[in-house]
């Protein structure tokens, strides 16, 4: 049983980790939370459901497909209503993405209904595989465990190697200094939204998979995985990830122990965590300067 | 030209103003006789809304700290006025202070994480506060569970006795609920005016200036979270009364962000843009929006729309998609919000024709 909870738990971790690196992306370069994040997910979710079940195209090519949808969505709403303004204050930037939110999930409440439907993934929570005597895994739980070491290594090599991912870094620590070294900071903004929009599009199916489709259904998971990246830290993407399967595990536990109170334990948790220390487990706090 | 320090903290600034003043009360007053009955019930609404969105622009506005847990203090006002009036029995001014009161020690409790957090960690802070109490109260039965409660009725004197004075009908709680409003509208506007106000201010400009010139971040900022989470709880106990009845959904996520909407819509830091910023939104939300499929020409276009792109039975949702474009739009052109265009008029009559 403890077994069970344990690999349950870092599982949807995991899921919590991989979408709050999304946001964290974000974060890191531009300092803007986007809270649209989890809607964008949402509406990417809903336009593979749409390709798969209206037009009965198969997965493979359904999945592409909803990818290359989501990464014109990032840079649309990056560039639709990001860029236009101008010197915006922190609370300005939230608002305008909470502005996004509601405007996607009214779009997808308008489109799709509000009632919930089951979305047809490829891999299912109840087929189970014996990968190592005596351990069954589920084949969701075996995909998001492939699927988040990968994008981890691929998101450490990119951020490390890439000439990209270092004009990125260099975005996020000095705006002004990146451009005047010849970075054009706007389509770093641009990549970065595609970049999360698309792996915030891949949790979000999995997400779908474990629950049902409806407008709403990434209003929890989106907070969870906030909570889980600023646990973490959210300038620093081991660190959400470490957030997230922390988050996991406490609330599969919790769950099991009271589940009535299963969706706010993880939330006390964060707000003693963060109360203590204000950055999170593993950024550096940076203390401001007058 | 201002000679005196009092001329800055007087509350009408010249006679115009004061004429003005009593000529709006005494339209405010008056207005239940020129209305039907379901525009007061709107009224009601809008006028809770007003002092929800004071209370909230003190603390993001004056104080410039960010709180998506508002609706959590607007369930604590609303469910602690209608059990205490239930089980306690006592009138309902008294359970509305207790209410309040309450709602305010909750600011005071979540304005101490505060102390060190900041913009995203603040934010999902009180987000996680508002979400708890919507969870506390959909589990435990003394607080109706998932099915809600109907408020008690409103009984100003103590019930079941000589004493009892029933106040039913909108007309009438339209009448308690503007004293009310005015009340807290003078109270916030010269809060703002005293050394208090001016504290908040400052730490919103740059708290750690504020702290160099003396300014106690500690009990400033709890003080800002308390002031505003009694705001919260005097219009959430109001608004128990207007609807009559409500649940643990009514308070979500969604409501804390609208109210954010109201406060940014109507003018960041001005009690004035709180006021039009939640009579604005209000009237969207319950009138305009809600029946958008009837209104000339837009309501025709998005029929069309909805029959051929998406569906009829999802137009309600447009409410969500013009509030979402509002607020967007509100940051790009207008950061000041409706008060910073009310400031432009002004302007540009008083310096009229130059």
């Amino acid at each position: 049983m403890f077994e069970m909870l344990l690999i349950e738990g870092l599982a949807i971790g995991a899921c919590y980790g991989l979408f709050g690196v999304a946001v964290a992306i974000v974060y890191k370069t531009s300092d803007v939370v986007n809270f649209a994040q989890g809607e964008m997910g949402m509406v990417a979710t809903f336009v593979a459901y749409h390709i798969l079940t209206v037009y009965n195209f198969p997965f493979w090519i359904a999945f592409p497909a909803t990818m290359v949808f989501a990464i014109l969505l990032g840079m649309a709403i990056e560039f639709c209503f990001l860029r236009p303004a101008k010197n915006p204050t922190v609370l300005g930037l939230l608002i305008i993405t909470l502005g996004v939110e509601m405007l996607l999930m009214g779009l997808a409440g308008w489109k799709w209904g509000a009632e919930q439907k089951d979305f047809p993934f490829l891999l299912s929570v109840y087929k189970t595989h014996e990968i190592l005597p005596g351990l069954a895994l589920n084949e969701w739980t075996i995909g998001v465990f492939i699927l988040s070491i990968v994008i981890m290594i691929l998101l450490f090599l990119f951020f490390r190697y890439s000439k990209l991912g270092i004009a990125m870094r260099a975005t996020q620590q000095n705006v002004n200094a990146a451009k005047i070294m010849g970075i054009k900071v706007e389509r770093v903004f641009s990549i970065t939204w595609a970049m999360s929009s698309l792996i915030g599009a891949v949790a979000a199916m999995f997400f779908a998979a474990r629950s049902v489709l409806d407008p709403n259904f990434m209003m929890e998971p989106f907070m969870r995985a906030f909570a889980a990246a600023v646990l973490g830290g959210l300038t620093s993407i081991p660190g959400v990830v470490i957030g997230g399967l922390i988050l996991g595990i406490i609330e599969n536990f919790f769950g099991y122990a009271w589940p009535e109170w299963k969706p706010i334990v993880a939330f006390v948790v964060i707000i003693l965590i963060i109360t203590i220390r204000p950055s999170g487990l593993f950024a550096k706090h940076y203390i401001k300067k007058v | 030209m201002k000679r005196d320090y009092y001329e800055d903290v007087e509350l009408f600034k010249s006679g115009t103003i004061l004429a003005w003043s009593v000529v709006l009360l005494i339209f405010l007053f008056t207005v239940p006789i020129y209305l039907p009955s379901y525009n007061v019930y709107l009224l009601n609404v809008i006028l809770v809304n007003v002092i929800l969105a004071i209370g909230l622009n003190i603390l993001v506005g004056y104080t410039g700290q960010i709180s998506l847990g508002h609706a959590g203090f607007f369930a604590i006002g609303a469910y602690g006025t209608s059990l205490i009036m239930m089980h306690l029995h006592f009138p309902f001014l008294v359970a509305l202070m207790i209410a309040a009161l309450i709602a305010a020690f909750f600011g005071f409790i979540i304005g101490l994480p505060a102390l060190r957090l900041e913009g995203p960690y603040l934010a999902i802070a009180t987000l996680g506060f508002g979400l708890t109490i919507m969870h506390i109260i959909g589990r435990w039965d003394i607080f109706g569970g998932r099915m809600g409660i109907t408020a008690p009725p409103l009984d100003l004197g103590i019930s079941d006795s000589s004493l009892s004075w029933v106040i039913a009908g909108d007309v009438k709680i339209y009448y308690l609920i503007l004293i009310i409003t005015i009340l807290l509208v003078v109270g916030a506007r010269n809060l703002m005016k005293t050394r208090v106000g001016r504290a908040f201010m400052s730490i919103r400009d740059d708290d750690i200036a504020a702290e160099v010139m003396g300014v106690n971040l500690t009990i400033y900022k709890t003080m800002a979270f308390a002031v505003s989470a009694f705001y919260a709880g005097v219009a959430g106990g109001l608004y128990g009364f207007v609807v009559g009845f409500f649940d643990p959904f009514t308070f979500n996520l969604i409501l804390s962000i609208i109210f954010l909407v109201m406060i940014t819509v109507g003018g960041l830091g001005s009690i004035m843009g709180a006021i039009m910023g939640a009579i604005l939104i209000t009237y969207l939300q319950y009138d305009l929006l809600k029946n958008v499929e009837n209104l000339p020409y837009l309501g025709g276009l998005l029929m069309t729309l909805s029959r051929k792109w998406f569906t009829v039975i999802g137009l309600a949702n447009f409410s969500s998609i013009a509030l979402g474009l509002i607020m967007i739009a509100i940051v790009i052109f207008e950061p000041l919000g409706m008060f910073g265009i009310w400031i432009r008029i002004k302007k540009y009559w008083k310096t009229w024709p130059f």
